[in-house]
């Protein structure tokens, strides 16, 4: 199976009140396709490693490699570059933009790639609308949706460009029953149809039951790693 | 395409927010209309005194001074080093203050390139009688077409015209403070005597007000050969020639130019009115302060405001910079902000400004004798509009900078982790 994502050796400390290390030698890779979970208690560094793996923390040691490219040490610009077209998020509190229209802030992410003209950023926008069942609610302003259909919007605006991997922080952390199963079923879907890879960080012991594998995570270490 | 997008989100924030935009935006009007107002009103304040001084005043002066100092004579003839020579009361050489040759002098200042007009006089001290009054003052003997010239007396005249003096050898055109004081008319008429001891009556055909008190209250014109007549000097008598030129810049070297020529001393306008200017240049430097307080304090009120914005934001910045966009995009977008604010309150404030400014130029303002305007002087120069959107766009611009260049450094991780 081909790698996506290689990290190893990654050690982060925090500075602040003392010194503390989060993570410790922590090294694993991830296939093409896979829906992975990460899990483990709170402060057990999930969600950091996370980050790491985002490319926005980029305070540790370590090698990270994404898509056969090197992505430690490089400066700000090129990540910001890099996070627009290979990755996209799914944070837990949704995160649109709240003046913009539904349609917008799935847009915002492939104006900036600039790969394909406004009309077919709108047509493609439509249609992961569309996949997500949102289509309905294109103009409406994204802070008059409710959490869940944020969530929704959030997931549309991480795929619109088609990314090489999905990252999610607790992506169904503050949703009902009803409103998680839809977002693992997307997720679900895009991994297996598109064979887009999707990390994510969860509490929630139904959704990593779902998934290819899942990563259990204590103390800054990994201490399982199991395939469903 | 980078531009397009973030002009796009910068134009849905300013949208979102409609009257932060407008408070911020009208600060800058504020600060600009103001700007506008003050420097149009200062400047009209400078431009109206520095025209009623330089008007009434030639540009060069060109006069024999007849109080020179010189050596005793014996002095000259007997000098040694072991004997001092003693004199008590010594007069002043027997000189007339006669320019020779003055009016040939004249006709050859008239042809040299940069001047504007020369006006040959003869001007003496005289008392004017009506009966029990008596006032001294001075009289000018003007060829009065060239003096028109030199300081457009006609549109100075406050009754009478130019015409009647030239049609009218014993005619005299009077300060108008002057005629009021010694209750004549035009058609009265009034004695005039000079030191010397010659006498005239002489009828006042016209009056003038040049708006500067000294002039207004003592000074009179009459034709040259009148007041030759009443000094019993010959027609070629002048004793100073007034001098305008087109650059009133050049009249100072140039008059160096004619000291140096004809050997009479010449006086400069710069030099006769040197308190004016530097009243002036006082006026000008408030001005510019005020003017730069006035849009100082307007960009600190739009870098708060930007500020604001920007903590607002920052929730919205760490998404945009998590889904791949660049610090420099999001300074671009902050920029914009403060850019349009700066332009759209920049032209406002203009438009402001002028209102007021025109405002102020029909306002009535009374000022008694001295002073010939009826309304506030203001002057409307397209210079100083020019400047005030060029300032409000620098500050705006400056004012956003700072705000928008934090925002840039937002670290996204710190946010979106709650």
């Amino acid at each position: 199976m081909e790698k996506v994502l290689k990290a190893s050796h990654f050690n982060k400390y925090f500075y602040e009140p003392d010194k503390f290390q989060v993570l410790k030698d922590v090294s694993f890779e991830v296939d093409k396709g896979e829906f992975l979970a990460i899990v483990g208690k709170s402060g057990c560094g999930k969600s950091t490693l996370l980050y790491l793996l985002s490319t926005m923390d980029t305070e540790y040691e370590g090698k990270l490699e994404i898509n056969g490219q090197l992505l430690s040490g490089r400066n700000q610009d090129f990540l910001s570059k890099f996070r627009n077209e290979h990755l996209g998020f799914v944070f837990q509190f949704h995160f649109l933009l709240p003046e913009f229209t539904t349609l917008q802030n799935v847009m915002l992410p492939a104006l900036k790639l600039g790969k394909y003209s406004e009309k077919e950023v709108e047509h493609r926008a439509y249609e992961k609308l569309k996949m997500i069942g949102m289509e309905d609610h294109a103009k409406k302003l994204s802070s008059k949706l409710s959490g869940g259909q944020q969530q929704r919007v959030a997931i549309a605006r991480a795929l619109i460009n088609d990314p090489t991997i999905v990252m999610g922080d607790e992506p169904t952390g503050n949703l009902d029953k009803t409103n998680t199963g839809i977002v693992f079923d997307i997720f679900r879907e895009i991994a297996r149809e598109n064979h887009q890879t999707i990390i994510a960080v969860t509490h929630d012991p139904d959704f990593a039951a779902g998934c290819d594998r899942v990563i259990e995570m204590s103390d800054g270490m990994i201490i399982s790693s199991h395939e469903n | 395409m980078n531009l397009k997008i973030t002009t796009q989100i910068a134009r849905t924030h300013l949208m979102a927010k409609k009257r932060q935009t407008l408070v911020a935006m009208l600060g800058v009007t504020f600060g600009i209309a103001m700007f506008i107002t003050m420097i149009s009103f200062m400047q009209g304040v400078n431009q109206f005194l520095e025209d009623s001084a330089l008007d009434a005043s030639p540009h060069v002066r060109m006069y024999n001074e007849v109080n020179t100092q010189r050596p005793a004579l014996i002095d000259q003839l007997n000098r040694s080093d072991s004997a001092f020579n003693v004199i008590y009361h010594q007069k002043p050489k027997e000189q007339l203050s006669r320019l020779k040759n003055g009016l040939l002098i004249a006709r050859r200042i008239g042809r040299e390139p940069g001047v504007l007009g020369v006006s040959p006089q003869l001007s003496t001290q005289v008392f004017y009688n009506n009966g029990p009054i008596q006032i001294s003052g001075t009289i000018a003997g003007v060829d009065i077409d060239r003096e028109n010239r030199l300081y457009n007396l006609k549109s100075r005249l406050k009754s009478g015209t130019i015409g009647a003096l030239q049609s009218n050898p014993n005619g005299l055109i009077m300060g108008h403070v002057l005629a009021r004081k010694l209750n004549v008319h035009t058609g009265d008429k009034v004695s005039v005597t000079t030191p010397t001891g010659g006498t005239m009556i002489l009828r006042v055909v016209g009056t003038f007000g040049f708006g500067i008190g000294t002039l207004d209250n003592s000074k009179s014109y009459a034709n040259l050969s009148t007041v030759q007549e009443i000094l019993q000097k010959d027609a070629g008598y002048i004793t100073d020639i007034h001098i305008k030129m087109i650059d009133p810049l050049q009249a100072i070297p140039f008059g160096r130019k004619l000291r140096a020529m004809y050997g009479y001393y010449t006086e400069d306008w710069a030099t006769a009115n040197s308190a004016i200017l530097a009243g002036e240049q006082i006026r000008n430097v408030m001005t510019f302060v005020v003017s730069m307080t006035l849009l100082v304090v307007a960009g600190f009120g739009i870098y708060n405001i930007m500020n604001m914005n920007v903590i607002n934001k920052i929730k919205d910045i760490a998404i945009l910079k998590a889904t791949g966009f660049e610090g420099k995009d999001i300074v671009l977008i902050f920029l914009f902000q403060a850019i349009f604010i700066g332009l759209l309150g920049g032209l406002l404030g203009l438009l402001i400004g002028f209102t007021l400014s025109y405002l102020l130029s029909i306002t009535p303002f009374n000022t008694g004798d001295f002073i010939t305007i009826k309304t506030f002087p203001v002057i409307f120069e397209p210079k100083y509009y020019g400047m005030g959107i060029l300032f409000g766009l620098i500050t705006t611009v400056l004012a956003g900078y700072f705000p928008s260049r934090k925002a840039s450094k937002v670290d996204p991780v710190s946010i979106l982790r709650g």
